[in-house]
């Protein structure tokens, strides 16, 4: 299986979404495609697969799956090899799954497109495929409908659609990125294991250095279309020759903490027996089904001190940070900030005392309004405080210096900025209140590693400066290991573990700790120093 | 790592170019529905306004002697000064004698009047419920219920039972229609409200002490804009054929006024013979709606594209 160059044109920020890119992807080995948002690493995919969206098409190059050049085959050769010599794996399993048809059935799907087997046959050949990617009870597996399975379990379906007809070339479009990160290390191993056992060749795509280090045999760094190295996974990764490339491997945060002075400041924020049960009243049922979000959650943060929240989806960490922003009602609990219990006090009163707890959200491209300058987002806070208009642009100006912007840009809108530089502008906004806790809900999650590394050290230097307590919910173990102090580990809406971050991640006492830091991905490879870790433990 | 990061050409402070925004005015002007319907609603709002201009005849003056003209049919008319001048009736006269031409001419005004403010007071009145009970939830409750009860309201029967309360008219005729409209509106704008509020620049605000009222103006309510406009000129089109329609059966604005569903109503009985009566309203009736409809069209898919699948 051979590739070749490939163009195309955008017309948008740059004439080709992707240039003269030459890579091969032998049998039996997995080429792992790394890039940021943006850099063209899913339109190679697509290319392969002859789905690019309208508007896009190849121009030059070839693309040669065992001698045939994919560019130059009709619609419906094309259709012929997808399944049979090529399938692909998405990111979203949920959305990729079609919801109104069984599992089992859009599995059946495949076979019945591409084989002329009976429907025995073809039900066997399922139960065998389910049973290979490592689902149990196949039976009943095949008979559900894709949202009554976990989120692995989806993307295992997938998988196995993509494999039944044990394709040359797998494409797997950033598939773990959407799990929790207990999942992705067991969707990982499957797929190296799959891919062993069937001699395939996968092109893996992902921008998850921690991934690459986990499962590559051979790495492709992709920067705005161009391939900027490429090489064996050890060799690049401990030896990085193009600047890009050291660049990027350098951002990524290590698992391994910082030593750091435990903070004995005064304490900003406690929290004694947190609780939020979402209550759902049905008319007509006699039971009524509580949902326990966050359970008996005791916190402490001190000044000067970053306390991490870490947990997979759904384990009621945001719910924590957005109780003790009072954005939601705690149902039981004491939220102590300062000596007054915020989590009981009056609305009236509760407005006067906002300021003080402040938050930056995940998502940059929604937590600013799009139709309000950047300059009136910022200024928003102060002046619902009496601030004058001026008083409070001219203070918006010295915050987005502080936050490594230019002043200027205050009369701009959301839009003409990137996705970074939205951060810092959220990180302004929180900062303008002057508060006494900001909390960090997931705040570099959807930002690319390098940029991520960039606002990782302005909060830090921001706590410095101003001798800020920190919240920082994150479910990413390295974000939390470089920038926080002491860490409570959430499952099921209770923190199971809660101390200072070094021994937590040295040392884990709780089983879902230990589960969690043997899952981060890479964990065996030091990127700092670019050597393998030989575990200790 | 600061250094590597200038090495890759990744500087810390940064300035975004500036991004010159496409108007939306100028992407109104590029779609040939918005342009076509506009010139055609301007010309019929030239039409109304302008009505005296247009024709030199009185819509309600009765002259027995010349009724049921053919279109173009010349007649003499006597002045108040005792001089006489001739005219000509370009769409004929109707069976009292009234010049169908000067009837139509001022029936734009009923038409547009009844159109225009049906659209801005239930768009108004339905913006005021919506965005309180899309943010409130009980009040929602409530609202909800009151206004699935006024949905189940038919327009016509409404205006009947009005009119017998009190008297066929303009504003009998406006009420009858806004009522059953405003549940429409409140359900657009709650279901905008409700999306919005989820939004995180809307924690973001509630988060640095923004009051509620001023959070609903100012982060919620453009929102919901772009869409009420559209579904403003729906309202409109809609509007201008139910006036019609309560004209033409006797239940809308006195026979006497001329709108084009009086002129349609008072054709209907010779419409074999003479079906000019009833063919000139009933071609700016359709073309009016078209009109408002093409331009709601064009206005739906630049300012708000993900309606498309939605109506």
């Amino acid at each position: 299986m051979r590739k070749l160059a490939v163009a195309l044109p955008a017309g948008a920020d740059r004439p080709y979404a992707v240039r003269n890119v030459n890579f091969t992807v032998n049998r039996s080995e997995i080429v792992c495609l790394v890039g940021e948002s943006g850099s063209g690493k899913s339109v190679i995919a697509h290319t392969t697969m002859g789905l690019l969206p309208q508007g896009l098409a190849a121009t030059d190059g070839e693309i040669l799956l065992s001698g045939e050049n994919l560019l130059r085959v009709r619609e419906a050769r094309l259709r012929q090899l997808r399944c049979t010599q090529m399938s692909m794996i998405f990111q979203e399993p949920m959305t990729a799954l079609n919801p109104v048809m069984r599992c089992g059935d859009q599995i059946d799907e495949v076979l019945a497109t591409h084989t002329g087997l009976d429907a025995a046959a073809r039900r066997r050949k399922v139960l065998d495929v389910i049973r290979d990617v490592r689902l149990p009870e196949a039976e009943r597996m095949i008979a559900s409908y894709p949202h009554q399975l976990s989120g692995g379990q989806r993307q295992r379906i997938m998988i196995a659609m993509a494999l039944v007809l044990e394709p040359a070339l797998l494409i797997a479009d950033e598939p773990t990125t959407a799990l929790d990160v207990t999942t992705q290390a067991q969707i990982l191993a499957l797929i190296r294991d799959l891919q062993r056992e069937h001699g395939m060749g996968v092109l893996f795509i992902t921008h998850d250095f921690g991934v690459v280090a986990e499962i590559a045999d051979r790495v492709a760094v992709l920067r705005q279309g161009e391939l900027v190295e490429m090489g064996p996974t050890e060799a690049l990764l401990s030896n990085p020759q193009h600047t890009y490339t050291k660049m990027l491997i350098a951002s990524v945060p290590s698992l391994t903490p910082k030593r750091r002075d435990v903070v004995t400041a005064s304490i900003v924020l406690s929290t004694v027996g947190l609780s939020k049960t979402y209550k759902q009243r049905r008319w007509f049922a006699r039971d009524n089904r509580d949902v326990a979000a966050a359970t008996e959650v005791s916190i402490e943060i001190r000044r000067g001190e970053t306390v991490g929240i870490v947990g997979e989806s759904g384990s009621g960490k945001s719910t924590v940070a957005r109780c003790i922003a009072r954005l939601i009602e705690p149902s039981a609990g004491r939220i102590v900030i300062g000596d007054t219990d915020f989590a009981s006090i009056s609305r009236v009163q509760l407005r006067a005392l906002r300021r003080k707890v402040q938050i930056v959200f995940q998502d940059p491209y929604r937590s600013l309004n799009p139709r309000r300058t950047v300059g009136e987002a910022i200024i928003e806070g102060p002046m619902n405080y009496g601030a004058s208009r001026d008083h409070a642009l001219a203070r918006s100006r010295k915050l987005m210096e502080l936050v490594r912007m230019d002043p200027t840009a205050i009369d701009r809108y959301p839009h003409q900025f990137s996705g970074g530089q939205r951060q810092r502008i959220c990180i302004a906004r929180a900062l303008a209140m002057e508060p006494d806790l900001l909390i960090a809900d997931e705040a570099v999650s959807a930002l690319d590693v390098s940029v991520q590394a960039q606002v990782l050290a302005l909060l830090d230097e921001i706590r410095k400066r101003l001798d800020l307590a920190m919240l920082f919910i994150t479910h990413d173990l390295r974000v939390a290991a470089q920038v926080c102090d002491r860490v409570a580990v959430m499952a099921h809406g209770r923190v199971v573990e809660y101390g200072l971050v070094t021994d937590v991640f040295a040392n884990p006492q709780n089983a879902y700790t230990q589960a969690l830091v043997a899952a981060a991905p890479g964990r065996n490879w030091n990127f700092a120093a670019g050597v393998p870790i030989t575990t200790t433990s | 790592m600061s250094a590597l990061l200038e090495a890759a050409g990744l500087e810390t402070a940064i300035v975004p170019p500036p991004i010159v925004r496409a108007g939306a005015l100028r992407r109104l002007r590029s779609n040939p529905g918005v342009v076509i319907g506009a010139l055609i609603l301007a010309l019929v709002l030239v039409i109304g306004i302008a009505a005296p201009l247009l024709t030199p005849l009185d819509p309600a003056q009765i002259n027995p002697s010349y009724r049921n003209k053919r279109p173009g049919a010349e007649a003499t008319l006597r002045n108040d000064d005792g001089t006489r001048r001739t005219v000509t009736h370009w769409m004929g006269t109707d069976s009292l004698g009234r010049d169908i031409y000067a009837r139509v001419v001022y029936g734009a005004r009923a038409s547009l009047i009844v159109g225009l403010s049906v659209a801005i007071i239930s768009v108004a009145a339905g913006l005021l419920i919506g965005l309180v009970s899309g943010y409130v939830r009980w009040i929602d409750a409530i609202a909800m219920r009151v206004m699935d009860g006024l949905m189940a309201i038919p327009a016509i029967l409404l205006a009947i039972a009005l009119v017998s309360l009190s008297s066929a008219g303009l504003v009998t005729v406006i009420v009858a229609i806004v009522i059953p409209e405003i549940p429409r509106v409140v359900r657009l704008v709650r279901s905008v409200v409700l999306s919005v509020r989820e939004e995180p620049y809307v924690e973001a605000a509630i988060s640095v002490g923004t009051s509620t009222p001023v959070l609903l103006v100012r982060h919620v309510l453009p929102n919901t804009i772009p869409p009420l406009i559209v579904q403003a000129t729906y309202i409109a089109a809609f509007a201008i054929l139910v006036e019609a329609i309560l004209s033409f059966l006797g239940v809308g604005i006195p026979p006497d006024t001329p709108t084009w569903g009086n002129i349609m109503a008072e054709g209907r009985t010779l419409f074999r013979v003479f079906p000019h009566n009833i063919l000139f309203p009933g071609v700016f009736l359709a073309l009016t709606v078209l009109a408002v409809n093409m331009l709601g069209d064009g206005l739906r898919d630049t300012l708000d594209p993900r309606m498309e699948k939605r109506l």
